[in-house]
């Protein structure tokens, strides 16, 4: 079997390899994949959108469709982990390991317990608990809001630099992965919980489609945002632009939810008792 | 002579040729690798040397990031494409990036179900466990 | 562009990327294959491809990391190749 799969990978690579000879050498500008449509984009971008980077004004003004699809199959992604993954368990179970935080000891309970109402004494720990690192602790309370600061510059500052919504939301979500990985899964859930993380999903999702309904009723094209400017006082330029900048927001809320939801569907096995 | 031309060869198209061979490192991993997460290692390896394929495609000699300069107004004041990569190809991988993500999450799910069903991650133990 | 930059990183790609499927712990491999999309993002940041570099190293080198590492935690870490 090993055999059989080397030869047919050697076989695979050497075709490869047979076609990659006929290819333009690396950097040639008249190659032909850089004759066509680009010099189009690169030239007209400017005027037509007044965005300065290319590559978000390709994404989310002329290739719109294809960014919302795919936006659509991230939110999929993460509907499919929940219906693969997440169980619900009928009865909340009390028992557990609780840890008595003024003495640091550890209590088992097999069955459950009625532990007093509001009482900062006990605390519902994991069965894989490791004690708090006090400096991973603060350095990682630290890290966290500078981190999402810098994510709202990702995708506000999409257009002047590299940056946009999918960055930006991939950081929003490795925020929240971060505390959750510093303190544990209980203290993010009660942060962010299941609920706002699944209707986030859904609302980046329906701000993009939205945003293109709008403009349908303004009687353009679908997600031609230059019919935003009946509705601002913008030029249709600035009206393009301003309508990146809302979808870049969408796209960023979407990706942001469905790597929160991600991480605590897998983290937890679906649970969403306890986790890394 | 010929020695020079391989080495041109070799040189002028360096990316192409190590794209070839992650191709067939994660086509190897993906058919020979027995264990469940080694496989979706080997189906990323694959994703990634497509990316790079495509990225290799957008570059140009003597040109920069495709983000205009500022001071630019409009594509009368001399904004040639021979200047800027092509971006469009950095479009395409961008989404396919994010993608990558979120298929990953869907095929760890997966397998997370799998062991919680056999108790394994070893693709032939899960056959015998069928069998059974 | 310098290529002899581009040179050294492409090495080190492949080793990453050998290294990834060939080491017999799953939490190592998941490391490595991070390493892996680390090398690959700083390759593109060459390239001049800055967008999609700044995409591959927040998801790439970030998230699926942490998403392997999450799956190995629960799962296992033995691996028979």
């Amino acid at each position: 079997m090993k055999t059989f799969s080397l030869i047919i990978v050697l076989l695979f690579g050497s075709l490869l390899v047979y076609c990659t000879l006929d290819f333009p050498s690396w950097g040639d500008p008249t190659a032909p994949a850089s004759l066509h449509v680009s010099p189009r984009y690169i030239e007209q971008t400017l005027d037509e959108t007044s965005v300065p980077n290319i590559v978000t004004a390709v994404l989310a003004d002329y290739r719109s469709y294809d960014t919302m699809f795919e936006t659509i199959v991230i939110f999929t992604a993460g509907v499919a982990c929940i219906i693969l993954l997440r169980t619900y368990q009928r009865k909340k179970q009390l028992g557990g390991m609780y840890r008595h935080v003024p003495t640091g000891i550890t209590l088992r309970f097999k069955e459950d317990v009625q532990l007093p109402k509001d009482s900062k004494e006990f605390e519902h720990i994991d069965l894989e608990w490791v004690p708090y690192d006090i400096i991973i602790k603060t350095a990682c309370r630290l890290i966290v809001p500078f981190s999402q600061i810098f994510a709202l510059y990702v995708i506000a500052h999409g257009h002047h630099s590299p940056g946009g919504g999918f960055q930006g939301g991939v950081i929003l979500g490795a925020s929240v992965i971060l505390f959750a990985i510093s303190h544990n899964l209980r203290a993010t859930l009660g942060r962010i919980s299941e609920r706002a993380v699944a209707l986030l999903c859904g609302l980046g999702v329906f701000m993009y489609a939205g945003t293109g309904l709008i403009c349908m009723i303004f009687g353009a094209n679908f997600l031609d945002y230059s019919a935003l400017a009946h509705l601002l006082p913008l030029s249709p330029v600035a009206a393009r632009s301003f309508g990146i900048l809302i979808i870049e927001i969408g796209v960023g809320i979407a990706v942001m939810a469905v790597m929160i939801q991600l991480y605590y569907n897998l983290a937890s096995a679906g649970k969403h008792d306890e986790g890394l | 002579m010929i020695v020079d031309a391989v080495t041109l060869l070799l040189v002028s198209k360096i990316n192409y040729w190590i794209y070839i061979v992650l191709m067939m490192l994660g086509l190897y991993a993906m058919m020979t690798k027995k264990n469940l997460v080694k496989k979706i290692i080997g189906m990323n390896i694959l994703q990634t040397a497509v990316i790079l394929f495509f990225i290799s495609i957008s570059a140009k000699n003597n040109a920069t990031i495709p983000i205009i300069e500022h001071g630019q107004t409009s594509s009368h004041s001399g904004v040639q494409a021979v200047d800027y990569i092509n971006p469009l190809p950095h479009v395409l991988m961008l989404t396919a990036i994010v993608v990558a993500v979120a298929t990953l999450g869907v095929a760890l799910a997966l397998v997370i179900k799998l062991f919680n069903q056999y108790g394994t991650l070893e693709e032939d133990e899960i056959i015998a466990r069928l069998e059974e | 562009m310098i290529w002899q930059i581009e040179l050294i990183i492409l090495i080190a790609v492949v080793i990453c990327g050998i290294g990834a499927i060939a080491v017999r712990d799953l939490l190592g491999a998941a490391i490595l294959f991070g390493a892996y999309s680390f090398m690959m993002c700083l390759l593109w940041a060459i390239m001049g491809a800055v967008d999609v570099a700044f995409t591959e190293a927040s998801v790439g080198a970030g998230v699926s990391t942490v998403l392997f590492v999450a799956t190995v935690f629960r799962t296992s870490r033995r691996t028979k190749d």
